[in-house]
Order: C-alpha cells, then structure tokens, then sequence
C-alpha cells in the first residue's frame, strides 16, 4: 500500500478504486460476525468459495467476508446484489441453489427468504423486512457493505474523506465547533455533550493530551461496539483521527476486551493498514499533525467501563473507579488531559464532519441528536442490533422492528440501558426513546441494552437477577455499593423464597436511595434502577410474593408447584423420562403422578409435554 | 480568594487545592470519616463525608474529603436530614458486616442507629469479621512507606486486603505503618523473641539483635530499605534505640562526620 502524503492524492487513490469497481457484477455478502460465525457462517464462505471455483465463475463474482448486519437471530445472513436480496439461515447445503438460481439464473430461492412472523409473508428484499424497514442506519449501515479488513472498501465508500476534510481546511477550533453545533452526546450512557468535553480538554494546560476510545462493552446481551469494531473499524478510527486533531492529543488507547478477539483483530489491522497509508503515525497525510494508538486489552472488569475505572486499569493499576471532582479532560490519564468517548460516539464523528452539524442536528430530538444502535433482545420476534433515530417510540421498536412478543404472548417490560437501567411498564410505551425521557421513568438510554419481558417473566426475578449482575461486578472500593447491593440482594432472595416481609420494601427503598446518593461511582448509583422501578412499576408483584407467597409468572422455585392434569394426560411416560429426580410415576397409558417432596421444580416435564397436561401454580 | 459558606457561616480560603472536609474542619466544622488520613491522598471509599454542594439551581451530594474548594459562592450543607440518613446506613452496614468492632459500635450509636434491621455478614463459626475496608493499610504502605506489600484482593462482597497470594509478603518490612493506622484492630502484631508476626498477612520478620544488649528491636529487611531512603549510618541500625543514645553520650565529640560513623566501643 502506498504511502499517502495530501488530501489529494487521498482523493486520487479513492477515484483509482472506484473505477475499478464492477458495480454490475454480482456480490455475495456472507456476514461474518461474531454471531453469523457462530451459527455457520465460516462454512458457507468456504462453501462459496470451493463451489465458485469448482464451477469456474471466481472471477465473474465478488465474494465479501463482511462485518454484523445486526440481525444475528436469521443468521448466517447472505446478502445478494444485484437486487439486494437477503437470505437467512444460510447453511453450507444451500450454497449451490443459491449460486445456480440466484447468482446464476436471477432466481429467488424461497426457503431462504426472511418470513414476517406477524404475516406470515416471505420478503425478498432487505430494506423491506421490518426489522430493517424503520431503522436509520447511519453509523451501522456500511457494515454489510464492506470486508472490514480491507481499508480500499472503506473508501471506496468515502471514507477518510472527513479527515482530508479536516486536514486540508478546518482548523481545530472549527472541528469542535462542528461538533458542538451537532450536538452529538456521549453515547456510553451518560449523554454527556461531546463538543464540550472536547472543548474543556482543548483549553486544559498540557502539552501531552490523550484521546480514548472505550470498547469496554460490558452490559450482559448488548454487542454494538463489538459489531462496530468487527464490522467497520476505520469509521471508529477515523473518529478518534479526528478528535484527536481536534484536541491536540498525540497518542490514543483503544480500551477493548480481550472477550472481543475479533473486534481486536480487525481494528488492530485496520491501525495497521492506516498506518501504511499514512492516515495515522508521522505527519498525516503529509499535515505537522502526528497522532498513534495503542490497543489496550481489558480482563473482563464490567466496572472497567466506568471512565475513571479504565483509565486507572490503562495506567497499569487495578481497574477502581475515582472521584472525578476533576474531570479527566483536564487531569485524566497519566494526570494529563484525555477525552475518553465510547466506540459510537467517535464512529458518529466522521459523519457529522462529512455531512455537516445541521444535518445531524436534525434528526433526534430537542435534546438528544442523531441515532442510536440498540441491542434488542429477549422475548421479541426479531432480535438484534437496531440503529434509530433518537425520539421513536418504545413501541414502534419492540412491535414493528422487533416484530411484536414471541408466540403471541403479552408484553410485561422492557428495561433497557443494561443491568443498571429500569425496566418500563406497558402503560408507557409510547414513551420517546432519548436520554431525558428515560431518566423521567427511572430508566435510561446506557449503552443501548433492550431486554423484552412478557408475562412468563417475574418482575421480582428479574430485579434479583439484575443486581446480582452489578454486585458480582462492584469493584467493592465504597461501603455503599458494596455492602448496600448484598443487603438488597439478601432482601430480594428472601422474597423470591416466600420468606419476605412488608418492611422489606421500605428497606429496599432505603438502601436505594442511600446507594444512589453516596456511591462513589454510577455502578452502585445505577445499580438500583433495577429494584426501584418494579417496585413502583409492578407493587403488586412484590406482595403477591410476601403476602400470598405465589409467583404468578410461575418463575420463583419456592413458590410455584407443577402439576399435572389427571384429565390431560395420556400417560405416554415422556414426563416421567425427563424427571431427573424420579418424582413422576405411573403405568405406561395410565394418569402420571408429581410428588412434590421430590420434585425440584426445574420445569422439563412441562416442557415435554405434549398434551398441555403440566402446568404450574 | 474563595468565598463559600458552610452551614450558613461563610468562610473564605486563598489555599489551593484544599478539600472541602479540611477546610470545614480547620473552621471547626466536623464532618464524620473512616477511611481519610491527613497523611494519604483522599480516596472517598466510607462516604460518611458526604456533604450537599449547591452551586446555582443545582445540589448535589459529594464526598468532603476530595471534593476541591474552587467554585465561588457554593453553599455547603453538613449535616441536612438525608445526609444523617446516608451515614445512619453506612453505619448499619458496617455494623452488620463488623458487630463486634467497639469503635462501629460506637460510631452506630452516635450517627442514630437504634436497632439492627440487617443480618450479619455470614463466616464460619470461628471468625469475625474486623476489617471495614477503609484502605488506610494499603495506602499508608504504598503512599508513605512506599512499598506495596498488601493490597486488594478480589472485588465486591468478596474483596479484601492480603499479601500476595495469601503468603509471606516480599516486600513487606515489617514496620507496622498498616497496624499504626488501623481504625479497628483488625491489623495484629505479636512478638515473641527476634520474630515478629503480623497476622491478617501471613509474614513473619526477624528483628535485629542489639549487639550491645541484645534485645530484639528492628525489623531485620527494614535496614537496609531505611538506610537507602534515609541515608543513615549502617552501625546505627546495629543497635537498638536505648543503646545508641548511650552509645551518642559516650561518644560525644568522636563522631566522624566525614564517614558518618561512630566510633564503637567494643
């Protein structure tokens, strides 16, 4: 790869590509990230690979080993063009039909087709399918449509082109002012206003500044900084170039986990790539502005995504959060001034710089601008990553994009914002989806976690499960967080056992607020979330289990019994197989019976039954 | 110059980077703390300092011990009703984890708590728990004695303070910063003939033998650790403290201070 010196020759490498670019030829675009992977997609590349070869048309057709298209439920995803076709659940056994009826002959191939699970409907086309249909794809977009460790896809989709921008004529003042007008907020969780932040490290006293990028993503179910630095890894870079110019920061981190081989690999290509070419080392495309990264590898501390927490771990220490009186643009890492910004944050940058503040400005809401990549999961139809503007409703995101509850159950909850978020009740779905809005109801935006409850779900459950999560991951440093969150814990397994009191519940609200007041860090000020907005969300949930000791969501093992129905069952004997106590018995074709002295309430003999003859009380 | 007022009193400070909790303190003002020492950087882990801060339309709660003195015109408030809530359950929760500590006993009853609504922190039938976590250990050894030879261990419910990997620690020099400076007792040194035995981390040390009278007196790694960062003189550290006054009286005038050595009588 050549060495590029200015802007131009930037631009003239980037026309060079696209000339040569075939638009007409068909492609193939396998999704290979961490989730197409592990359902088969490696081998369907292969397949592709090995067949196109065995039929002498490799060079008629380009192969794209691309990054997450966000909707890993239906994967392996293939995406076709010309047509923009989208096939899912790909195996190696389909690789033929599609290259000879599709490639081929302009065919569709029915069974790979996407199935509408409200109508029924099989959809060809992948903007059309819902869960595409209303998204914005704006930072997540060009991850289907690029090999992430090829940096002349990247531009041959315009990218370093912000830079070249920057570089050939906008001074750094001009950069955070851009910034600035976009109002573009931090999208770690705390919505803190990017340009300014930026603006407070420029002016800090320092002749040595950092720029950090946290990929510390730790929240259980979301993966959106994973899919971005898998599938488009120089955006996130060219964000952090900029940033960093914009600044006056000499060297950078990368703070990624070392759980995220792939992300570490593909960025660390894509630092060496743009290395090669100039974009990143000495002198900048040929500018006095020299800037490097260096790629950090967390263990796996959920609270090293707190920024204090993470610089302390970069500093080689153990990885506890600090008092942040003085903020880290002013005395950050090493005491130096540092702007620390999540993945998307930076991946946003290069665009508001293309595109301009304005346009970012406009999309979102009164406070909160731009898009937002959530990772929708749990009892939806459509699960995945879905990028939206800021502003849609709670429930144009779970019943349009995420196509409404599995098997037509009803909706309880979602929380949304990670194991610290709160969880929302039905009654205000409605709700706009951006920083302020959620805050109000005791949620929050976090790091883009939206976890779907129906009413098999147990509000209680879920808030012991919750924070069993941030206790095992409190750093333990203040009394607060520590101390306080295991009373809680202890508080909500009694609970879930029958053993609670009404008293427990003023307690809790105790302990909460004294947790949200006086911990040291948002970890244990967050943690509650959580616990307060079931307790005022689902009261009743809490009493049924203190005062009648009955789960009504069937999810408590202290509470509930499974029984079977004498007229239901047929006595086929797969219940009793399945029990691993030996708590059912009976005669081949005669009713079963449960003993409940020995039954452990794990729940196979409901699951086995094909007569709807277990239920549970 | 800064202006803030604290309680309603206003207080003026030119001292940089003071805290908020010295400041009140040097006006007489007290606010309750475990884990600060005015010899350690502040490190805001008990949160009993907890102050409100109003600046503008906003109040927040903020530890006093780190909190920077910088902002002109803030009102300070040490003692409101919710503040005395949040130290009234810090204390229920170290009450709980340590029940048989006389100064968390103390400390409880003094901030308001009246009954014990938690269940104490579960440990085999033999153990007590006297460790509230505060830090001062860890910090007095790395920030003043500059060693590390204890830390953290672990994280949440299950942290606590150990040499490394449980055992005798390397580093350790025997010097009982870590015991001075323990709120609880938690830290025990026990002697017995030249050894000395510091219990929560499995080290022992042997103590220099006074070559005149022979008593037991210095830690034996801390000679040459304390000679380096002091500059003294190795026969110094030969003999224990009495004997070296003895030694200075009688050997008054023969000092040779070019080579910093006392002459000894044999």
């Amino acid at each position: 790869m050549m060495k590029m010196t200015s802007p131009a020759e930037l631009e003239k490498y980037r026309s060079s590509i696209l000339e040569g670019i075939d638009s007409g030829r068909p492609s193939v675009s396998v999704c290979c990230g961490t989730g197409c992977s592990a359902s088969g997609a490696l081998e369907v590349v292969s397949a592709f690979e090995r067949l196109l070869e065995e039929k002498g048309i490799q060079a008629n057709i380009n192969t794209k080993i691309t990054g997450c298209h966000g909707f890993c439920e239906q994967g392996p995803l293939v995406l076709l063009s010309p047509g923009n076709r989208l096939y899912c659940k790909v195996t190696e056994e389909d690789v033929d039909d599609i290259i000879e009826e599709t490639l081929l002959a302009n065919r569709v191939v029915e069974r790979l087709l996407f199935v509408d699970p409200v109508t029924g409907e099989k959809i060809e086309k992948e903007e059309e399918i819902p869960f595409y249909k209303k998204q914005l794809r704006l930072i997540f977009g060009d991850n289907g449509k690029m090999v992430p460790t090829d940096i002349r896809d990247y531009l041959s989709l315009g990218g370093y082109s912000a830079l070249a921008k920057v570089l050939k004529g906008m001074g750094p003042q001009e950069v955070i002012q851009e910034i600035k007008n976009s109002r573009l907020r931090g999208r770690g969780g705390a919505g803190f206003p990017t340009g300014l932040k930026w603006e407070s490290c420029d002016k800090a006293e320092g002749d040595i500044k950092y720029v950090i990028c946290n990929a510390d993503e730790g929240d259980p179910g979301c993966f959106q900084d994973r899919s971005l630095l898998e599938g488009n890894p120089h955006l996130v870079l060219e964000g952090m170039i900029i940033g960093a110019y914009a600044v006056g920061a000499s060297q950078g981190y990368i703070y990624v986990r070392n759980e995220y081989p792939l992300a570490v690999k593909n960025f660390s290509t894509a630092l060496e790539q743009a290395r090669e070419m100039g974009l990143l080392g000495e002198n900048i495309l040929g500018s006095d502005f020299s800037f490097n990264i260096k790629v950090v590898r967390g263990g796996g501390a959920f609270v090293c995504g707190e920024s204090s927490a993470l610089i302390t771990s970069i500093e080689g220490r153990i990885g506890e959060p600090r008092y942040k009186f003085v903020h880290a643009a002013e005395k950050g890492l090493w005491d130096r001034p540092t702007v620390l910004n999540n993945v998307k944050t930076w991946a946003a940058v290069p665009l508001i710089i293309n595109r301009g503040a304005e346009w970012f400005s406009e999309i979102g809401t009164e406070q909160s601008k731009g898009t937002m990549i959530f990772s929708l999961t749990g009892k939806v139809n459509n699960t995945g990553l879905v990028e939206v503007p800021m502003g849609i409703s709670l429930r144009e995101l779970i019943f349009e994009i995420g196509g409404g509850i599995l098997e037509g159950r009803k909706f309880k909850a979602v929380q949304t914002g990670g194991p610290s978020g709160g969880c929302i009740p039905e009654g205000l779905l409605n709700l706009p989806l951006d920083f302020e809005k959620l805050a109000e109801v005791g949620s929050m935006v976090g790091s883009g976690g939206m976890i779907v409850m129906d009413e098999t779900t147990c509000m209680v459950d879920v808030a012991k499960y919750f924070l069993s999560f941030t206790q095992e991951e409190s750093c333990g440093k203040c009394v607060p967080c520590r101390e306080g969150g295991e009373h809680m814990l202890k508080i909500l397994e009694r609970i879930t056992r029958g053993e609670g009191e009404e008293r427990d519940l003023e307690l809790l609200k105790e302990i909460s607020d004294t947790m949200q007041c006086a911990s040291l860090c948002a970890l244990g000020k967050l943690a509650p979330n959580p616990v307060l907005t079931t307790l005022k969300y689902f009261p009743e949930e809490y009493l049924a289990h203190i005062k009648d000791k009955k789960c009504s969501a069937g999810v408590c093992k202290e509470l509930i019994e499974y029984l079977i129905d004498p007229e239901a069952c047929t006595g086929c004997g797969r219940c009793l197989k399945a029990c691993p106590t030996g708590a059912i018995s009976g005669e081949k074709e005669a009713v079963h019976i449960l003993d409940q002295e020995q039954c452990i309430k794990c729940g196979n003999c409901m699951e086995v039954c094909r007569f709807d003859a277990v239920s549970v009380e | 110059m800064v202006s803030i007022t604290i309680n309603g009193r206003e207080i003026k400070t030119d001292q940089e980077d003071i805290t908020l909790l010295q400041l009140a303190r040097s006006e007489g003002i007290g606010i309750p703390t475990l884990c600060f020492h005015k010899a350690l950087l502040p490190y805001g882990a008990c949160r009993l300092c907890v102050v409100e801060v109003t600046g503008g339309q906003n109040t927040k709660i903020v530890n006093s011990c780190a909190y920077p003195v910088r902002e002109d015109g803030i009102s300070v408030q040490t003692n409101t009703p919710k503040l005395k809530q949040i130290r009234k359950n810090i204390l229920e929760f170290l009450l709980a984890r340590c029940p048989e500590i006389d100064m968390v006993k103390k400390m409880a009853s003094g901030l308001g708590v009246k009954e014990k609504r938690l269940p104490e922190k579960s440990l085999p039938e033999d153990q007590t728990e006297e460790c509230i976590l505060c830090g001062l250990c860890v910090r007095v050894c790395g920030e003043v004695i500059g060693k590390e030879a204890i830390s953290f261990v672990h994280r949440g419910a299950e942290r606590e303070v150990a040499a490394p990997f449980y055992s005798q620690s390397k580093d350790c020099v025997g010097c009982t910063a870590c015991h001075f400076v323990c709120p609880t007792g938690a830290i025990k040194v026990k002697e017995s003939g030249n050894k000395r035995f510091i219990s929560p981390w499995n080290t022992e040390i042997t103590l220099v033998t006074c070559e005149m009278c022979g008593i037991s007196f210095a830690p034996e790694n801390s000679g040459e650790y304390l000679q380096a960062k002091l500059g003294l003189p190795a026969e110094w550290l030969k003999l224990c403290p009495q004997c070296r006054r003895k030694v200075a009286a009688e050997t008054m005038g023969k000092y040779d201070f070019t080579s910093r050595n006392v002459i000894l009588k044999k």
